[in-house]
């Protein structure tokens, strides 16, 4: 198979810094789960368990009182819990994105950033399968949601877009830790093979399953790797499109669109790929991955949110005009009074402010290239795009058919308490991986460096021994913090 | 070549353990012990090395047909699934569209496609591992301190004393002539 092809041929700019050797990649990535933890990843840490303390307490909270403890009420039955739902789970969107179809396209700078976004991926996932899995009320009778035998002799209703939905987020989880696992299983060799106690020995070991970088190995290994690229591929464009099946195959005006699933697959990879940008300029600071993560692969990644801004700007525009162009006075009401002057209007402006005008500085080559500008830029996307969930599900339950049916919500200090809470659980987990397992493809970001090219003297031999014991002493100053 | 090669001395020869520089010298001295016609040997890298598939003479990797058939399974599977439980075991008509197939298979695209994925994913993971006949967690190439580099920077060819080509003289000549950097034998285990 050609498709892992050495980087001169594809004549792109080096992926990793030039004059590096094979060992530099391999210490820097595999030094930061073997040094002690910076004080920056203590600090981080602290601040995220807490919040993930806090989560655990509103959620006993919730089991001991019943869904009464949120705001949820007449008509918006779905509030925080479906918008945190949805949030989460289009930010799981960009890991295999990047992990997926970026491979297929062979756009190989996803080697600095792929693992992260898997991890982040898996973690989004977690704290998205929470809030279906706590709103049910009941949560002690949540396997009624699977299709197994119970007391009622009954089985789902397959023509239910919501055990869709469960198919669809369940299959995607799977998958995803399947392929992120599968890629760590080289790295993970690695740190077994430094490892120094036996402990640690042990662990990487057993979750190395002994893999010894054998070619008959690496052979279908590589396979297996592409097909789940190109399985993950139409999986990752489904999931989204499903969850937005949930709204679109109702009557509720503002739900009841068909641009839905490519519109929520868009905003999905918009708030993916900014989530994946804040973490991980927050990582390559704290443990100086400037080697690996360059300003190339950043500067990449905002053109793709600037991309994925101007599809959701679109898609905004296009409900507004077929709200429009239907004539039909309950979604002319909705879209062109309720939503931009209705009693949720901050809601939106918050939505069209950060989604669709601040990712418009990314015209500009100086503001794509500025680590201060992309780390605002990436949280406001994340502001609006929860926003973003906030109106669709809030402001269209609010007021649908009749006046007298219609009501306001308003958050409760536990609603507030598990938003927040999930956050803290997704960054405790964040950062426990970035401890303990490689956060870079150490095999992947190697394979696209000068010496993973077996031919790249035969153009040139005369540069062979000028190069052959050609290291750049780079590495000594790329410690992380406190590890001494 | 100032190659060297260690032995302790006693036990019969597992598997022999050449080690190189870079991934072209690998290249090339896999190319010579492919064409001297040995079958139970291999290479190991850090990273997939672009043409060693052709310079070890391997056939295309069958994972695919396992892929395949898992993606079968899990596409009739959730069609018997939806169809029984709907349509068979307790009919259910929602909004007068009724049970089972062929009425209700437009719905059941969806999940149709996920457990196809689903499977085939597992059959991706699993297939890989059982073709590699992984997890195995021991195996003589770990006796060598050398071979904790083979996943870091250096670049190793091990070749199997019960390949029938095999002679420990001849078959350390061949890798030393390759530009190998250093010969290991690594003997059999006591028993």
């Amino acid at each position: 198979m050609a498709y892992w092809e050495p980087n001169a041929l594809l004549d792109e700019a080096p992926l990793v810094k030039p004059g590096s050797a094979l060992n530099d990649v391999t210490r820097e990535i595999a030094q930061v789960t073997e040094n002690r933890a910076p004080r920056g990843w203590w600090a981080c840490f602290l601040v995220a368990a807490t919040f993930a303390g806090i989560f655990v307490v509103c959620v006993s909270y919730l089991f001991y009182r019943g869904v009464g403890v949120w705001g949820n009420t007449s008509p918006v039955y779905w509030a925080w819990d479906i918008t945190n739902f949805v949030w989460w789970v289009g930010i799981g969107h960009a890991g295999t994105l990047i992990s997926a179809i970026l491979f297929i396209f062979r756009q190989r700078w996803r080697t600095a950033i792929n693992r992260f976004a898997e991890a982040m991926t898996i973690f989004a996932v977690i704290c998205a399968l929470i809030f279906p899995g706590i709103h049910v009320g009941r949560v002690w009778v949540v396997y009624w949601m699977f299709p197994l035998p119970n007391q009622m002799s009954l089985w789902p209703n397959f023509k239910s877009p919501l055990i869709w939905d469960l198919f669809a987020v369940g299959t995607y989880f799977t998958v995803s830790l399947l392929f992120w696992f599968t890629g760590l299983i080289p790295d993970l060799a690695t740190l077994r093979d430094r490892s120094t106690t036996k402990w640690r020995q042990r662990i990487y070991g057993f979750l190395a399953l002994g893999w010894r970088g054998s070619n008959r190995h690496w052979q279908n290994y590589e396979r297996a790797y592409l097909i789940l690229a190109a399985i993950s591929t139409p999986l990752v464009l489904s999931v989204h499109s499903v969850v937005s099946m949930d709204f679109a195959t109702s009557v509720i005006p503002g739900w009841h669109t068909t641009i839905f699933p490519p519109y929520f697959v868009a905003g999905a990879i918009f708030s993916g790929f900014a989530m994946v940008e804040t973490v991980l300029l927050i990582a390559r600071s704290v443990f100086k991955l400037q080697r690996v993560v360059l300003m190339r692969h950043l500067e990449l990644m905002n053109k793709f949110l600037l991309l994925t801004s101007l599809l959701v700007g679109y898609a905004y525009a296009m409900e507004f005009f077929i709200a429009w162009f239907s004539g039909n006075q309950y979604e002319m009401a909705h879209f062109l009074k309720n939503r931009p002057t209705g009693p949720y209007w901050w809601a939106w402006a918050w939505m069209v402010g950060c989604n669709c005008v601040v990712p418009q500085v990314y015209w500009f080559k100086r503001m794509r290239t500025s680590i201060p500008v992309m780390f605002v830029v990436s949280i406001l996307i994340n502001i609006g795009m929860w926003f973003e969930r906030f109106v669709i599900i809030v402001s269209s339950l609010n007021r649908d058919f009749l006046p007298s049916a219609w009501g306001l919500f308003r958050p409760t200090i536990i609603d507030i308490g598990t938003f927040t809470g999930t956050i803290g659980v997704f960054f405790t987990l964040f950062l426990l991986f970035m401890r303990w397992l490689p956060m870079v493809s150490m095999t992947e970001v190697k394979g696209t460096m000068p010496q993973a090219d077996p031919h790249r003297h035969a153009e040139h031999p005369e540069h062979a021994p000028a190069e052959a014991g050609h290291k750049v002493g780079l590495a000594e100053g790329l410690v992380p913090e406190g590890a001494e | 070549m100032s190659a060297k090669a260690t032995s302790k001395s006693g036990r019969a020869p597992a598997v022999i353990l050449a080690e190189f520089d870079s991934t072209g010298d690998v290249l090339h001295a896999a190319e010579r012990v492919r064409d001297a016609g040995y079958a139970r040997w291999d290479t190991h890298t850090p990273f997939p090395v672009h043409g060693m598939d052709r310079a070890m003479g391997l056939k295309d990797s069958r994972i695919g047909w396992i892929v395949i058939t898992f993606a079968v399974t899990g596409l009739t599977g959730a069609f018997v699934m939806m169809h029984w439980m709907n349509g068979v075991d307790y009919p259910l008509v929602v909004g007068d569209k009724p049970g089972g197939a062929p009425g209700t298979l437009p719905s059941m695209v969806p999940i149709l496609f996920e457990l196809t994925v689903l499977l085939s994913a597992f059959g991706a993971v699993l297939g890989m591992l059982h073709l590699n006949r992984l997890p195995r967690h021991h195996h003589p190439v770990f006796e060598s301190d050398r071979f904790r580099q083979a996943s870091d920077d250096r670049f190793f060819i091990s070749i199997e004393a019960d390949d029938p080509k095999f002679d420990v003289d001849t078959t350390r000549r061949l890798l030393e002539a390759a530009r190998a950097k250093h010969v290991e034998i690594i003997e059999e285990e006591a028993s």
